[in-house]
């Protein structure tokens, strides 16, 4: 086979077909022979249904590359609603010239990941476009998975009153200064790597071992606190978060105070918030914490009446503020 | 772009030096500073020291509030 | 982190929230004259600690700010040159000109590229001889001595493909002519970096000659707090002068080798600063050895004078006059995704920093 992806790969004929076999096929475990669609029969019930494009710059990072985000990404959307996630799509969009073995790294990254997550990539498409027309490789996942109509309020956070607890799994920031960090080799060098991972093992413990959790939102683009303000948006409530409560790794820190960037709107592919009752909480915090992915949860603030639905925050020094959305793109493409 | 931080010096090559703030390593150039050397703290702003900080003056600071904070409760 | 950590430490602001509240006896009106003042004001929530009768105001603290639209035009017109390579700070790229911004170039063609630093600036030079690089030279007395060392480097190394656009300012000036305005001011919280190259000297005409007091200030909510205190205190004894808060980094004379690459570099000349118009001395000339690295030789002379939308008041905003929240565009027309003035683009500017941090709300 050839070194670099070509264009011939992308035109649908035999190089295509010889693509698919020796890099997709293979390391995804489709079935044969492939067919247009992939038929899935499932026990009746209500399905999620979710899609993301993955177009981080640059592809590989400390901890992880585009494929790792492509499966992760998608695998946390479809977890954090309830849902058992189930199945994947994958469609590439390949540069003209992107070398086989960064596709392959890539590829199989997606189906290790895949294998952790207990998900199966069933069907997928590629492209390739001419030099200059795409970064690279562009990545979209669909995915979906079985949801008990039992935890559709968690979507909703319809259940949420004042006094119930905001807990975090662990500390922000960290992926969009890895990204930052392999983007940015010259100026400075970090030891910061990416959180991504699939956080739906996590959040089966947590769903299995305890009741009355009221809200799940995985936290991407625009960090901790466009969720929050996403939440208090839903629910019609002010939020207070507590700065101190908030985990963040001391380099993080350093590279935020460095670079003028507030580790709050930093973007992260491994984190999430859930929401639960004052009295659940400790049991919620305790549970996270068994797991390796949740070692440094933490109960970050409450749910407060507040008729603006403010997310107000209470500042390391004593002050207080308010954590409103972010404006515009503090990093451009790092997911 | 007051973005100023202090940054220990690390190591020196010439007038650049690698310096650390956080755990993260940057670069500063020394043209700035005499007699810079590694372990000193420096601020560092778009891409140079600007100024050594004195560990000095900096407890001296905490003292005086300290002091200041302690004779203002002792005047009745 | 050290120098950090202990300027946030709880018990100490603490204190010193207690210390202020014990001292007001009237009204005091402070400004801060420094982009990362007005940042590190709000995001820590200073404001929240002290007592109602201290009123913060901010002044044309930040560079971005004050630099009129037709140097972003100029800039403009540099990117649209060939083989021309534009090196910025990140802030500059957003801020939109007559017609265009860097950001706008950028997604039509042109090379705009972010550097954290002068140095990289003259490496991207260096490494593209074919090329002509544009260094946007914007900042105070902070900024301004590394692209001096910069420059000179540029000169003794011949690197003939680098230029600055310049549009170095210094501080004094402005803050005269915001006294001279009228501004109802009790004492200045003075930038505490500026003065880590300059000295704290550079102030001692404000209390001289006008009576108002003076705190150099550091940038951590210790260093602002302990500010804020020592104005306080100077204004109830009717004693103004110039004190030194962040005295681990500033002294009266300032870096001395700094002090004097600006001045192998750079010579006093008049400038154009938002809000204000033409200050007398108050910009860095390149001197006549360094004229021929000057970007503005290889663009013909640009266009407009021809300021902002009359009813955007970023002017009045940077002489402290009014506050975002009096301005009509403020938070619906004019915002940090589309902004109208320079004040609501640089993450240091007043309304930026208000809109972020919803004070108007």
């Amino acid at each position: 086979m050839d070194e670099i992806i070509t264009l011939n790969q992308g035109s649908g004929g035999r190089l295509t077909h010889q693509l698919i076999e020796d890099v997709f096929r293979k390391y995804f475990g489709m079935p044969e022979p492939l067919t247009d669609s992939a038929i899935i029969t499932e026990a009746g019930g209500t399905i999620a249904f979710t899609t993301d494009s993955y177009v981080v710059d640059p592809i590989f990072f400390p901890g992880g590359n585009i494929g790792k985000l492509a499966v992760c990404g998608t695998v946390n959307d479809l977890a954090v609603s309830g849902a058992v996630p189930k199945y994947l799509s994958a469609a590439f969009i390949i540069e003209e010239g992107l070398p086989l073995k960064d596709l392959l790294t890539i590829v199989q990254t997606m189906a290790t990941e895949a294998k952790k997550a207990g998900v199966k990539i069933i069907t997928g498409d590629t492209k390739v476009v001419e030099k200059g027309k795409c970064d690279r490789l562009f990545i979209t996942t669909s995915g979906t998975g079985i949801l008990d109509p039992s935890r559709e309020h968690i979507s909703s956070g319809k259940n949420i009153k004042p006094g119930d607890r905001i807990i975090i799994n662990g500390p922000v920031g960290n992926h969009a200064l890895a990204v930052l960090g392999a983007r940015n080799k010259l100026s400075f060098s970090t030891s910061i790597t990416s959180d991504c991972s699939s956080l739906n093992e996590l959040i089966n413990k947590v769903m299995m071992k305890s009741t009355g959790i009221l809200f799940m939102r995985d936290l991407t683009r625009g960090g901790l606190a466009t969720v929050l303000n996403e939440l208090a948006g839903i629910i019609k409530l002010g939020i207070m978060v507590d700065e101190d409560s908030v985990p963040v790794d001391e380099p993080v820190r350093g590279l935020c105070e460095m670079l003028g960037f507030d580790p709050l709107y930093l973007a992260n592919e491994g984190k999430l918030v859930i929401v639960t009752g004052s009295s659940e909480a400790q049991k919620v915090l305790d549970i996270m914490r068994s797991d390796t992915l949740g070692k440094q949860a933490a109960i970050i603030g409450e749910v407060v009446p507040d008729k603006r639905n403010l997310v107000t925050l209470h500042t390391s020094i004593g002050g207080k503020r308010i954590l409103d959305m972010p404006s515009g793109t503090q990093l451009p493409r790092i997911c | 772009m007051c973005l100023s931080i202090p940054a220990r010096i690390v190591s020196i090559n010439g007038k650049m030096a690698e310096v650390s703030a956080g755990g993260s390593i940057f670069k500063a150039g020394l043209h700035m500073i005499e007699n810079a050397k590694p372990g000193d703290y420096i601020l560092l702003h778009a891409g140079f020291a600007i100024q050594k900080i004195s560990e000095k003056e900096a407890v001296e600071t905490l003292r005086i509030i300290e002091e200041m904070n302690n004779a203002m409760n002792d005047t009745p | 982190m050290k120098y950090i950590d202990e300027y946030r430490d709880k018990k100490v602001i603490s204190k010193l929230a207690d210390m202020i509240s014990k001292s007001v006896s009237q009204d005091y009106t402070f400004m801060e004259v420094c982009g990362g003042h007005t940042n590190a004001i709000h995001r820590f929530g200073i404001s929240s600690l002290i007592p109602d009768c201290i009123r913060l105001i901010s002044g044309p603290g930040c560079p971005v700010c004050v630099t009129g639209r037709s140097y972003i035009d100029k800039a403009v017109k540099c990117s649209q040159q060939d083989d021309t390579i534009i090196a910025t700070f990140g802030d500059l790229i957003r801020v939109p000109g007559s017609a265009s911004s860097l950001e706008k170039e950028r997604s039509i063609g042109a090379d705009v590229r972010i550097v954290l630093s002068a140095l990289e600036a003259l490496e991207t030079a260096r490494l593209n001889p074919g090329k002509k690089v544009v260094f946007l030279g914007i900042g105070f007395e902070t900024t301004a001595p590394g692209t001096a060392v910069v420059m000179k480097m540029a000169e003794t190394e011949g690197v003939d493909n680098f230029f600055l656009l310049n549009a170095h300012k210094v501080m004094p000036p402005a803050m005269e002519a915001i006294i001279r305005d009228g501004v109802n001011i009790d004492g200045f919280i003075c930038p505490g970096h500026v003065a880590a190259i300059t000295g704290s000297g550079i102030f001692n005409f404000i209390p001289e000659k006008y009576g108002l007091g003076c705190a150099v200030t550091g940038f951590e909510p210790v260093d602002l707090m302990q500010s804020i205190l020592m104005l306080i205190l100077q204004k109830n004894d009717n004693a103004p002068k110039v004190e030194i808060q962040y005295n681990r980094a500033v002294t009266e004379t300032g870096n001395v080798l700094a002090k004097r690459n600006l001045s192998e570099v750079f010579e006093p000349g008049d400038a154009y600063w938002r809000g204000f118009g033409v200050i007398p001395d108050s910009g860095m000339k390149l001197r006549k050895k360094y004229k021929k690295l000057d970007a503005e030789n290889l663009i013909s002379a640009v266009v407009s004078e021809n300021e902002d939308d009359a009813a955007c008041i970023c002017g009045e905003i940077l002489r402290g006059v009014k506050s975002p929240s009096s301005c009509p565009l403020f938070g619906t027309v004019c915002v940090p995704e589309n902004p109208t003035g320079a004040c609501m683009v640089s993450m240091e500017g007043t309304c930026n920093t208000w809109f972020r941090y919803k004070l108007n709300g």
